[in-house]
């Protein structure tokens, strides 16, 4: 279970004045469930997920993973709790091959065949991939692929995705859903999925509405998203993309 | 020869035991061991201390290996070898030289390699350096390179300083004849206080005449480095070099690539980037439970490899 309590996160801009971009959250997320956050562009989602996984450290109240204090621990030490995290923007390395990533994400002694079914999961051939490293050299698509399988890999209690459908072609993203999906059905591990898409919010157990640093509205899919979706003018974006 | 010159020879050469083809290993200033084959010769110089290898035209997938050793602190030594490599030739030479200084003194190697490289033949050229051993004199290595490519030939070279050399400049001037290619592939880290100079000198004169010259170095602690790379294209050529940098706590680095285009159809390209590790790739590896200690470890093993 993953708690927030009175969460929140200041920046200070370049006048030194401080801007809040989390206002005093409270949050619960129940175990084995699949949560999607969504919310306007700017409204503090991404800045959420990065305070779960210890990349931002909030700067009042309490995060609370499965009981234990985790709000002043690293990131390696969230990681080796259980939390893993999908980056919106996935990272490239010089000299770092898509099997090495997959490798140190598993921790057990993978072998290539092991690592191949990865990123078979997720529409990559794995035979022209897993050799290449994790540079300039592939696209955008392609990198944010790799980063979903390292999440796969890695198999944690709780996952953390950061607008996985950005940057992803329509052809990989019916893929992508049937990767959430098959993650769910497990029932083993909690998910949350940061997402503007109404076919990821569909399939999400609980929506959390992420708005101006505040939790706008909170509850089960059925309940939720069809508010979303009726709204005139401001939450059509929802549908868009 | 002893358990450190064996280590050190692992180092270099990864070799535990004789290689295989011709060899000449070289420790604390003596021709320890020796082989020629059918293709390959190996020749004392009489006037110099140092070598001739002279490699038969035609010879192909034969290899040669020319390790040197140090382990006596306060030997300085000058070598002259000179590689006479026929036309037609496939070959792979692996040189390298390590030093243990377990004294106060300096222990010095300093060598100029010479390449005579004949037409259409296709070298490998393998160049390790290291260093080990607690003494407080210095480690130091200044090797030069000198290649000259006939037509059509092509020769790879590649160089690695990873550890424990306390002051090195290498030098590497290359002259290349119509159709030939060299490429340089350069690996470096230096640390604690060390310094490392790169010079690269690369005349294109033939026609259709390439190189590529690429540089991955790491400097941590005071370390400073400094690297050059002039390419002169004088005909129709390609150009490219690249130096890509890490620089970690106090240390320095100084990149001056230069090229100089004297004909209309010479193609020359420099790139060079010096910077910190990138904050997102240690925050990325963390986040799949790395330290940060073990992060920056795996990010720079990998830039090196």
């Amino acid at each position: 279970m993953l708690e927030l309590k009175h969460v929140s996160f200041q920046v200070e801009d370049v006048n030194s004045t401080s801007k809040d971009i989390i206002k005093d959250i409270n949050l619960t997320l129940e175990d084995h469930t699949f949560t999607a956050i969504t919310g306007p562009n700017g409204g503090g989602k991404s800045t959420l997920a990065k305070l779960i996984m210890g990349i931002e450290k909030p700067t009042e109240g309490q995060i609370l993973f499965n009981g234990t204090d985790i709000t002043q621990l690293s990131i390696s030490e969230r990681a080796n709790l259980g939390i893993s995290f999908a980056f919106q923007q996935p990272v490239r390395f010089k000299g770092i091959k898509v099997k090495d990533l997959i490798r140190l994400s598993s921790k057990d002694k993978l072998s290539t065949a092991d690592a191949c079914e990865f990123l078979s999961k997720v529409g990559l051939c794995a035979r022209d991939y897993i050799n290449r490293d994790v540079d300039a050299s592939l696209s955008g698509g392609e990198l944010k692929r790799i980063e979903i399988a390292t999440i796969i890999a890695r198999n944690t209690p709780l996952s953390v995705f950061d607008e996985p459908e950005a940057g992803i072609d329509l052809w990989s993203f019916n893929n992508l859903i049937k990767v959430f999906e098959e993650m769910h059905d497990k029932k083993e591990n909690s998910l949350i999925i940061i997402s503007h898409q109404e076919r990821i919010l569909n399939i999400a157990d609980e929506i959390v509405v992420i708005a101006d640093g505040t939790v706008r509205t909170k509850g089960r899919k059925d309940d939720i998203l069809p508010e979303l979706l009726d709204t005139n003018g401001g939450c059509r974006f929802y549908q868009q993309q | 020869m002893d358990q450190i010159q064996k280590t050190l020879l692992e180092e270099i050469a990864g070799l535990h035991e004789v290689p295989a083809g011709a060899y000449n290993i070289r420790a604390n200033g003596k021709s320890e061991a020796r082989n020629t084959t059918a293709n390959i010769d190996i020749v004392t110089k009489e006037d110099k201390s140092g070598i001739d290898i002279i490699i038969k035209p035609g010879t192909k997938k034969e290899s040669v290996h020319i390790p040197v050793v140090l382990s006596q602190s306060g030997l300085t030594e000058m070598v002259y070898n000179d590689f006479i490599i026929g036309d037609d030739s496939d070959v792979t030479i692996i040189a390298g030289c390590g030093i243990h200084n377990s004294g106060d003194k300096e222990s010095r190697h300093d060598g100029i390699h010479s390449f005579f490289v004949g037409k259409n033949s296709h070298v490998k050229y393998v160049e390790k350096h290291y260093g080990s051993g607690e003494g407080t004199g210095e480690r130091i290595m200044n090797p030069q390179t000198i290649v000259h490519l006939d037509e059509g030939s092509y020769m790879e070279m590649e160089t690695v300083q990873i550890r424990g050399v306390d002051s090195t400049k290498r030098s590497t001037i290359a002259d290349l004849k119509a159709d030939a290619k060299l490429v340089i592939t350069e690996r470096l880290m230096t640390h604690g206080s060390q310094y490392a100079e790169s010079y690269f000198q690369v005349d294109l004169n033939g026609e259709n005449s390439s190189t590529n010259l690429i540089s991955r170095a790491v400097a941590k602690n005071d370390s400073k480095q400094l690297f050059v790379a002039k390419i002169n294209g004088n005909n129709k050529c390609a150009g490219h070099s690249e130096c890509d940098a890490i620089i970690m706590d106090q240390a320095k680095i100084r990149a001056i690539p230069e090229i100089a285009a004297n004909d209309l159809d010479a193609a020359l390209i420099h790139e060079a980037a010096i910077g910190k590790i990138a904050g997102e790739q240690i925050i990325k590896l963390m986040t799949l439970g790395l330290t940060e200690a073990e992060a920056e470890e795996q990010i720079i093993n990998g830039f090196l490899k």
